[in-house]
């Protein structure tokens, strides 16, 4: 039944026309920044197979055109919560990437300074807040932001991620109401992957999409296929527009899949193979660099020249990472207050 | 100088507070008195609305998750909210939001964000059963990141809201339901009023008061446990016993230095809270004592609180799990004897 299933959804979502590619710069960046998630997560899960990182992973490879879609076009004054898998986001909203692997390092000089780690990265610099691994407890704190944004009166949007499980969390239901019964200026984005951990989505809610679950609030919800950029770019485009103009939120369903397990010790075993090797070939990196070889708006050269570079960027923070300072032990005694004479 | 209710004060902080900074906001159930609106459950935030509008006087669906998760994502965009339950015990549907988010937040960022938010909930038992009238301030001492305080005066209300919501981290303020002394009456309530100056003015966090001095026991008791330790000395002193009584005013963070020098003096300790007996804030101190400054001595500590059940509703019930004037003074009695 699973099958059958996951056979529907993604029918579902192909069925759409296709988006036509950007001007080729933003194509390019756009490849890039998928580029550059993919690598940075490769690269972890290395490290974790040697032994070099400690502690857990939740990967977001895979999913790239998720997180790129969406972020490509917001400003660094809008803001961004993410969840538990947040690598992807962070480096699509414009988190260093130097300063995360020192963060899984960690080091002192990591995004959080080694207090955050894997699931809580995040730099308020760039609008993103700190990630937050408590499934759902991210949309009522987004929906806090956007109001600010709103009493601050600037132009300012929220893009709140979770995934499929999240949608079955109380926080959902009282974010997302909070946010349509104001019109706060959120996008309220689902990566469904199909699993919360190990258990498909259909057994845990009796509607067939998530997207549907937006009427119940009364704003727009709608179903992309997650593994297409474009399609994605194209609909948080209106649904961000949307939200700037004073016009409320948006439900994106994005359906998409994950390359990795759940998390460091998950080999999958819930994952029937033909469903795996259906999405897997569905790369979202390779249908995208398909396209823009297709269409001529790059070579394979120049494309290869940009992974290259990439991964020169990786291989050199995990260099930096490794020979930055530790923390000292007692560092862990400072920032659980704010203020004069406190640490 | 002024008087007025506790209720009047903090009404009167929030609205100065408001007018100062207009980061700061109110979000809550029923915090708007228009339409016919409440203005909070106890009328804190009585006129607020025709003050400062809808926008920052903001009425929530009942979604206290949201209204907690709100407030922290309010607060780390720039913005000091104030919010608001109508009951303490309604917190436990937010625990996640308060202990897991507003009090980790800046530590999980090593210092980059803040959260300057208050959260206001009224504590006490009232005849209302067990779900409204849980004193759980001692929950939240217990999680580091968090200050916690609970004014018993007008003067305090005022000065230590005033210092909360200044405050750039997250601040639980629990206001005692028999304390507020607004229009809305209960039965038990003490008529609480006091001089509150009119001039701008704080009461800073971490520092405890003498209410009342004395030479054989220290009675440290908070909120309407206060006053009834004040009531207990006052018929003690009929018996030659002559109590100090100390208000901690602000239990995270807490003023042991106060305690320390009250106890030079006068050598026995006693604590009382509504707070049930096992692991509150006063098993806190007491233990605190005993590591720090046992040889000051002369008696074991004797601690007061409400007995290890759920409040019940008959009053004849709630009177006795409650510590009462009684109970405070014949504890007195035996510890002189020791």
């Amino acid at each position: 039944m699973k099958n059958t299933d996951t056979i529907q959804l993604e029918s579902d979502v192909s069925a759409k026309t296709v988006v036509a590619l950007p001007e080729r710069t933003k194509a390019l960046g756009m490849y890039e920044s998928m580029v550059r998630i993919r690598k940075y997560e490769e690269q972890i899960y290395f490290l974790f197979l040697e032994g070099r990182i400690s502690g857990s992973i939740h990967q977001s490879h895979g999913q790239e055109a998720c997180a790129v879609g969406v972020l490509y076009d917001t400003r660094p004054t809008d803001y961004m919560a993410s969840t538990h898998r947040p690598a992807g986001h962070d480096l699509a909203k414009g988190v260093s990437l130097r300063a995360m692997m020192c963060e899984m390092f960690g080091k002192a000089n990591g995004c959080c300074h080694g207090k955050g780690g894997a699931m809580h990265m995040g730099d308020i610099s760039v609008g993103a807040v700190p990630a937050n691994a408590i499934v759902g407890s991210n949309i009522p704190i987004a929906v806090g932001m956007a109001y600010s944004c709103k009493l601050r009166r600037t132009d300012d949007i929220v893009v709140c991620f979770f995934g499929d499980g999240a949608t079955n969390e109380g926080g959902f239901h009282e974010g997302i109401n909070g946010a349509a019964l104001w019109d706060l200026p959120v996008v309220f984005v689902c990566e469904n992957n199909f699993y919360g951990a190990s258990t498909h989505v259909q057994a845990t809610m009796k509607v067939q999409t998530i997207a549907e679950r937006a009427a119940a609030y009364g704003i727009p919800g709608e179903r992309i296929d997650g593994n297409d950029l474009m399609a994605v770019n194209e609909a948080a485009t209106r649904a961000i527009a949307r939200a700037r103009r004073g016009g409320g939120p948006t439900l994106l369903e994005l359906m998409t899949y994950r390359i990795a397990g759940h998390s460091r010790s998950d080999a999958s075993a819930y994952r029937p193979d033909d469903e795996e090797s259906a999405w897997l070939a569905r790369d979202p990196i390779k249908l995208f660099r398909g396209r823009l070889v297709e269409e001529k708006v790059a070579t394979d050269a120049e494309l290869d020249a940009i992974e290259n570079s990439v991964q020169e960027e990786v291989d050199g923070a995990v260099q930096f990472a490794e020979s930055s300072q530790d923390p000292e032990p007692e560092d862990a005694l400072r920032n659980v207050y704010a203020g004069e004479g406190e640490v | 100088m002024p008087q007025m209710s506790i209720v009047e004060a903090l009404n009167q902080a929030i609205a100065e507070e408001m007018a100062r900074d207009e980061r700061v906001f109110c979000l809550g159930e029923d915090v708007s008195d228009a339409n016919g609106g409440y203005g909070g459950a106890f009328a804190v935030t009585r006129g607020l609305h025709g003050k400062f509008g809808p926008e920052r006087v903001l009425n929530t669906p009942i979604s206290e998750m949201l209204i907690v998760g709100m407030a922290v994502g309010a607060a780390m965009a720039g913005m000091r909210p104030i919010a608001d339950v109508q009951y303490g015990d309604f917190l436990f549907c937010c625990m996640d939001q308060l202990v897991n988010q507003a009090a980790k937040m800046r530590y999980m960022s090593g210092g980059r964000v803040s959260v300057p938010m208050v959260m206001r909930a009224p504590v006490g038992a009232t005849g209302r059963g067990a779900q409204h009238a849980q004193s759980l301030e001692g929950f939240f001492t217990h999680a580091p990141g968090l200050k916690v305080i609970c004014p018993a005066t007008a003067y305090d209300a005022k000065g230590l809201l005033k210092t909360a919501i200044r405050d750039d981290n997250p601040v639980l303020v629990f206001e005692h339901k028999l304390l507020y002394g607004g229009k809305r009456t209960e039965s038990g309530a003490l008529s609480m009023v006091g001089e509150v100056p009119a001039e701008d003015y704080t009461v800073p966090f971490g520092r405890g008061v003498v209410r009342r001095e004395g030479k054989d026991i220290t009675i440290v008791a908070n909120l309407l446990m206060m006053y009834r330790a004040m009531d207990a000395a006052a018929e003690l002193d009929e018996d030659d016993i002559s109590c100090e009584v100390i208000d901690p005013r602000t239990l995270a963070p807490f003023d042991y230095e106060l305690v320390i020098e009250s106890l030079r003096k006068t050598r026995r300790l006693m604590i009382v809270h509504e707070d049930t007996y096992s692991n509150g804030w006063g098993a806190q101190l007491a233990s605190y004592i005993a590591e720090h400054e046992i040889y000051l001595l002369d008696a074991p500590i004797k601690r007061l609180a409400a007995y290890d059940v759920p409040i019940p509703c008959a009053p004849v019930m709630e009177k006795f799990v409650i510590p009462s004037t009684a109970r405070i003074i014949d504890a007195a009695r035996s510890l002189m004897k020791m």
